[in-house]
């Protein structure tokens, strides 16, 4: 037999989605602001927000604990769950 | 054949649940052949090299036994020999010796004996005359099937299907250490073709099952094994005996404190440096002495290379990819160290952190490369306090403060001026931190004619350059020379990461 060598990766099979279809207008969209607490990256999304309102966008906004780690399952669930569209801002 | 001395003759087979073992059947894995069944009676396992197989050989051709030969199929003469060609009847009834006289009872091993003792033998086989003109004892050799050359592959062979890893076939033209790198599995040096013979070997190094769930690795959030752990320790070149050091360091960096997502996903050049302290670190040999940081040492270089290899195949973090590192360091690709603790005026680092005294333990600091901190005038430690004050000031900017922890790693010629003034471990750290205390004026945005610096409403406080436990001290290196190092951290705290004290169980 030939040799055989033990596989040190995850093995993992990634699972590929297709993307939700842009939408043609932001006006009537509920778009998640997510701020990952960089230095600034709030004065961003104020000026976004403004802009995304202006064109008939609603906004929420939310906030990750630290930018170091991902967000909370429960965070990506509350937005998933609210929120039609998300931007996520990283800023420094 | 060499006579193998008792204590290198220990058998130990992977610890694996039966349902795993059902599952871990595979399309190019040989399933080996069920564990011969011994006969029920006397049963003997000799070979013909044995000078003491070969003294009890005339026995044999009375006694009514099975006998089972390893090497000559024709030995003993007198008898009818089964020849264990494939030594898996020694093997998966864990032979050392030869002789073995056993006693089988409806197909369990009842009664066994190794080498000659002569009352053994009597007493096993019922006949109180068997041997009388033998001598009362004589040690046996070792077992063909734990022989040093054959051993590796007698595991794989028997065991080698319990593995659940992947196989990846080799054609005849692939060149192993290219497919290696090819595949994108190595950290830009070679590494060790992970082999089942060379998986099986690196178990041996710890009691923990091979399928057991040592951590979630992130970025892929990946439950990683002990048997994955091992393949990445055989290909980082660990020796067994390091993996109980690998799977804490993995169990270490893994836990939210630490944050292993945080600290490869970062610009900041950082990795984990691994800092291990207790008796085995001597044991397995590793280096806290003269360039303790430094290359040519295989347990430091090669424990802290296994992490990162697990984070990289296992957790799939690699540069370009999560690690957005601007620089990076050469820390990267292993930074690991032990503490010298043998001649350290010190407390050690991991009693400090809570672990009692004699435990062995590592420490999992986020950390950069190294930066040498010199004074070779100071013979008190005032002077010497505010030398290291002066140069942990720096640390990342002059004026950040308390954002960054550090680990001082204080060379045997300095940490002397302290201990002979009398100084333990908390009045060195009381001191440094009393002479980092920073006027805010110092600190604000602006000030020197520096952008950088803390918001200006902080411009009448005293901050700190670190925080309260921010100065994690190590004594490490050689013998001569008036140096000392630091190695600067991440974002501290919750925000970042904390540094992980863990025990290591073999």
């Amino acid at each position: 037999m030939s040799k055989l060598l033990l596989d040190p990766t995850n093995e993992r099979t990634v699972t590929t989605r297709a993307r939700v279809q842009r939408p043609a207008s932001v006006a009537g969209q509920t778009i998640g602001l997510l701020d990952i607490s960089k230095p600034r990256g709030d004065v961003f999304l104020d000026h976004l927000q403004q802009r995304l309102v202006d064109a008939g966008a609603k906004v929420l906004r939310y906030r990750k604990p630290t930018f170091t780690k991902p967000a909370p399952v429960d965070l990506r669930h509350e937005i998933a769950t609210q929120c039609t569209m998300v931007i996520e801002a990283l800023a420094d | 054949m060499p006579h193998i001395p008792p204590e290198a003759s220990t058998v130990r087979t992977v610890v694996i649940d039966g349902v795993e073992m059902a599952e871990s059947a595979r399309a190019n894995v040989a399933t080996p052949p069920a564990a011969p069944v011994l006969p029920d009676g006397l049963v003997v396992v000799v070979k013909e090299e044995c000078e003491t197989c070969r003294m009890v050989a005339p026995l044999l051709a009375a006694l009514d036994a099975t006998v089972y030969t390893q090497d000559d199929p024709t030995f003993p003469a007198g008898t009818c020999p089964i020849h264990d060609g494939d030594l898996a009847v020694s093997w998966h009834h864990q032979i050392e010796t030869v002789p073995t006289l056993m006693r089988v009872v409806n197909g369990e091993e009842v009664e066994r004996t190794v080498g000659w003792s002569r009352a053994e033998w009597q007493r096993i086989t019922g006949m109180p005359t068997l041997g009388d003109e033998l001598p009362v004892m004589r040690p046996g050799c070792g077992s063909m099937s734990i022989d040093p050359n054959l051993v590796d592959a007698l595991r794989a062979r028997f065991s080698g299907h319990l593995l659940k890893a992947r196989r990846i076939e080799l054609a005849d033209l692939d060149d192993e250490m290219e497919l290696m790198f090819d595949r994108g599995f190595t950290d830009g040096l070679p590494v060790v073709p992970p082999t089942e013979e060379r998986v099986l070997r690196m178990l041996q190094g710890t009691t923990r099952g091979a399928h057991e769930i040592v951590a979630v690795v992130p970025p892929d959030l990946v439950d990683v094994t002990v048997e994955k752990i091992a393949i990445n320790a055989v290909m980082a070149g660990c020796k067994p005996e390091y993996l109980p050091w690998v799977i804490a360091a993995v169990e270490a960096i893994c836990t939210d404190a630490f944050n292993i997502h945080g600290v490869l996903a970062t610009t900041m050049p950082v990795g984990p440096v691994i800092i291990c302290n207790g008796p085995d670190t001597r044991a397995i040999g590793m280096n806290g002495a003269g360039n303790a940081l430094g290359q040519g040492n295989r347990a430091n270089l090669t424990i802290g290379r296994a992490v990162q290899l697990v984070v990289r195949n296992v957790g799939g973090g690699r540069p370009g990819g999560v690690d957005r590192a601007t620089h990076g360091n050469p820390g990267k690709v292993s930074f690991c160290f032990a503490e010298l603790e043998e001649s350290s005026p010190f407390t050690s680092l991991a009693s400090s952190l809570g672990m009692p005294p004699g435990t062995n333990a590592l420490t999992v600091f986020a950390g950069e490369g190294p930066r040498c901190i010199v004074d070779q005038m100071s013979r008190d430690p005032d002077s010497l306090a505010n030398t290291f004050a002066a140069c942990l000031r720096t640390l990342h900017h002059p004026k950040l403060v308390l954002g960054f922890d550090v680990i001082v790693v204080m060379g045997p010629e300095h940490a002397r001026v302290f201990a002979d003034a009398g100084w333990d471990r908390e009045r060195v750290l009381t001191e440094f931190h009393a002479r980092l205390q920073i006027p805010g004026t110092e600190l604000v945005r602006g000030a020197n004619g520096i952008a950088e610096g803390i918001p200006e409403h902080l411009r009448d406080v005293t901050l700190g350059k670190f925080r309260p436990g921010g100065i994690l001290l190590v004594h490490a290196g050689g013998g001569a020379g008036l140096f000392s190092a630091m190695i600067g951290g991440w974002a501290n705290g919750d925000i970042g990461s904390k540094p992980v004290t863990v025990a290591v169980h073999e």
